[in-house]
């Protein structure tokens, strides 16, 4: 298939929404959330529903990726009034068939927030919920059929693809990408831009793409939705990406815990094959790119790059000391460029829009949006999306919908077993990279966990430390002795059975590990240990001036 | 243990060829071209279609992918999901990740093992049941969340969750 072929397909399918515009369409979202909720029973009850009343002409329904507020689920949408019905189930599908489509009156105790809000927003986009929102990395994502490529191509889908392969030299995708100023969205923050520029400027005969999508961090479900609600948009950024790096290969290694993310992505790139937007001389063109996908075995350091690579081989995922970076020396000892799902999602609209517009969003050192995981004691657990720059404030109580049962805000924890907490004194914090670190937290990937005073922080911190003990991948020393150290000292902390002095070598420890490890597993191991010893150590030094404890062991020194 | 001689595993038990599950994966190795890297997705093929990964299966997928014993062996240990013994004919897997671990999932995990006297990771006796945990399983905004049976269990609650397990135990 040439350029004009596609450009007829996509012609054809534009008319024909186009005549559909008067027509009603109900959005179930079936993501990994709702479809646990139930949202499947609710899309076959709603068809069948719609087949009795003989009203199939006139209303499609849609299954959808993510819509954002999971734990309403299961939800369904119903355009255009854009009224959203919370946990919806197979009773009342009758009912708001014939009051929302039929009568036209929507009902107010089922819709969106109506058990939280004193009047719920009958069009969900006035709520705050969305307003305080920008969707780029997640747009469409609650609109579209996933498993359609048809519907990806009305919403301008492989637009920005067909544009680079046709009016942009890769030097010009490169430039547009920094201009953009867009950073790596699987946690370290690395310019984005600039890693494709290094991968760009190596000769080889054979460079790779990879898409990070072994989303590791407990409490993080960013990737997973975004490969599951729109998996079109990550393969379009990984075929740009190959096109702007001179990669002719890319491999997307997706966690095997996400069955339905892999399934949805496979077919994608069957779906793209087809079209022949993936394949040799695509479209016409002189380039060619093809696309793969590994299944991860749960292991979290395989997020780290190195590790990565190492289990796209088919090996064992240990991590390799860099220098060489990836960039030089990746798979089988090529250039290979290493993006997060997020990123990826976020490059078509860049390329579409500008990288000006993109830089304009967001805080002067971190441009854009950023997608993140809202769970733990919240109201609105689910995902959002918010420019960087967002305050954790505006994200718990404006969007969030403040903490679950009217408790007392403690803590929210970002970066998961990297990361760090930040106490309620700051959440007025904007979240951006800098501030995030400047408080002894991480970006991350995006996993916030809202908690309230029932959580203890000793024991969160020890719930790191066990996770980062057993991921481990043993390889070198400081991580594997040293996570095992730790723990143990912060159990005994946690059985009141500890002394000054093993605070103290705890601290020590921390250091060590942090500084002598040799990949980001273990240098960041340390993390919430230090933040919750920064920001919460009088619930250390509580349980240690414990005089139980003391009675047990003797701390006099012994000179 | 003792008996070092040129052929280790000597004494495991070829497969059978006819066996279905065999065919699976010699299908899947074909599709593959018995490229050595694809050995990670050969070995979820043959954990999909056994539900653990017996040592003679290694010994085979080993062989045809000219691979050495302890190469396979090594990437199976290295990696959760892959497991050695059976899982049980029902599981109960409890995710422990931290938006679980912040909504009580250690509870749920330690009623069902009071319940069940078994802890993670192991095996009722018969072979009915078995207990896991995940570290996460990306379900964060249906906290705490529970899987039996490939079946998503969301805002778990124990009582129910052993309720569920007993009944499915009971209907074979």
């Amino acid at each position: 298939m040439n350029r004009l072929d596609l450009k007829t397909i996509i012609y054809a399918e534009k008319a024909k929404d186009q005549s559909n515009k008067q027509r009603h369409k109900i959005c179930v979202c079936c993501g990994a959330g709702c479809l646990s909720s139930g949202s499947e029973d609710v899309f076959k009850k709603l068809q069948e529903e719609i087949k009795n009343r003989g009203l199939e002409s006139e209303i499609d329904i849609i299954p959808t990726g993510c819509m954002g507020p999971c734990n309403q689920g299961p939800l369904i949408k119903c355009l255009p009034e854009y009224a959203i019905y919370q946990k919806v189930d197979c009773s009342n599908i009758s009912r708001i068939v014939q009051s929302q489509l039929i009568d036209k009156k929507p009902i107010e105790d089922l819709l969106l927030f109506s058990d939280s809000r004193p009047k719920p927003f009958i069009n969900a986009q006035e709520d705050p919920y969305f307003k305080k929102q920008m969707k780029i990395a997640l747009k469409n994502c609650g609109h579209l059929n996933p498993e359609k490529i048809e519907d990806y191509l009305v919403h301008d889908g492989y637009k920005a693809f067909d544009k680079v392969l046709f009016e942009m030299s890769p030097e010009d995708v490169i430039a547009e990408i920094k201009q953009s100023r867009i950073r790596g969205r699987g946690g370290a923050g690395y310019p984005t831009g600039f890693k494709w520029e290094t991968v760009y400027k190596y000769v080889s005969k054979q460079k790779y793409v990879i898409c990070n999508g072994d989303e590791g961090d407990p409490g993080a479900f960013m990737d997973r939705s975004v490969l599951e609600g729109n998996p079109h948009r990550v393969l379009e950024g990984m075929a740009i990406a190959g096109y702007a790096v001179g990669a002719s290969k890319g491999y997307a290694y997706i966690r095997g815990e996400y069955p339905l993310a892999i399934k949805r992505f496979e077919l994608a790139i069957k779906q793209a094959k087809k079209l022949g937007l993936l394949g040799n001389n695509i479209l016409g063109s002189e380039f060619s790119f093809d696309v793969e996908v590994r299944i991860g075995a749960g292991a979290f350091v395989c997020g780290e790059e190195t590790a990565l690579i190492a289990s796209i081989e088919g090996k064992r995922g240990t991590p390799k000391p860099r220098p060489p970076y990836p960039a030089e020396s990746g798979l089988w000892g090529m250039p290979t460029l290493i993006n997060n799902v997020e990123t990826l999602a976020a490059i078509a609209p860049i390329i579409n829009n500008s990288g000006e517009w993109y830089s304009e969003i967001g805080t002067a050192k971190s441009a854009g949006t950023k997608v993140f995981a809202l769970a733990g004691k919240i109201n609105n657990a689910g995902l959002i999306e918010v420019p960087m720059g967002t305050t954790l404030r505006e994200i718990i109580y404006d969007i969030g919908g403040g903490i679950q049962g009217g408790g007392e805000f403690k803590a929210a924890q970002t970066g998961g077993p990297s990361g760090g907490c930040i106490p309620a004194a700051h959440l007025d914090v904007k979240m951006d990279y800098e501030s995030l670190t400047s408080l002894g937290s991480i970006m991350g990937s995006g996993g916030l966990i809202v908690m309230d005073e029932s959580s203890d922080m000793v024991d969160v911190a020890r719930f790191f430390m066990e996770f980062c003990m057993d991921e481990s991948c043993g390889k070198c020393v400081p991580c594997r002795v040293g996570t095992k150290m730790m723990h143990d000292l912060l159990k005994k902390i946690c059985d009141n059975k500890a002394t000054a002095l093993d605070l103290e070598r705890l601290e020590e420890l921390a250091v060590y590990v942090k500084e002598a490890s040799l990949c980001g597993l273990g240098g960041s191991a340390p993390n919430p240990l230090l933040s919750t010893l920064r920001h919460f150590r009088e619930e250390y030094e509580n349980r240690i001036s414990n005089p139980q404890a003391k009675s047990k062991t003797d701390l006099q020194p012994t000179t | 243990m003792t008996n070092h001689t040129h052929q280790p595993l000597a004494h495991v038990k070829e497969l059978s060829a006819t066996d279905p599950r065999v065919k699976l994966i010699a299908a899947k190795m074909k599709k593959e071209n018995y490229r050595p890297d694809a050995l990670i997705e050969i070995l979820h093929t043959a954990q999909n279609s056994y539900g653990h990964l017996p040592i003679n299966v290694l010994k085979y997928i080993s062989n045809k992918l000219h691979l050495p014993p302890s190469r396979v062996f090594s990437t199976v240990s290295f990696y959760h999901f892959f497991s050695l013994k059976s899982k049980g004919e029902h599981t109960c897997l409890v995710c422990t990740g931290t938006a679980c671990y912040v909504k009580g999932a250690q509870q749920i995990l330690k009623e069902v093992e009071k319940a069940f006297r078994l802890k993670p990771g192991e095996v009722s006796a018969d072979n009915k049941l078995g207990v896991q945990v995940a570290r996460c399983i990306g379900a964060c905004g249906l906290a705490p969340a529970v899987i039996i049976d490939d079946e998503v269990q969301a805002k778990a609650d124990a009582d129910a969750i052993i309720a569920k397990l007993n009944s499915k135990m009971e209907t074979v």
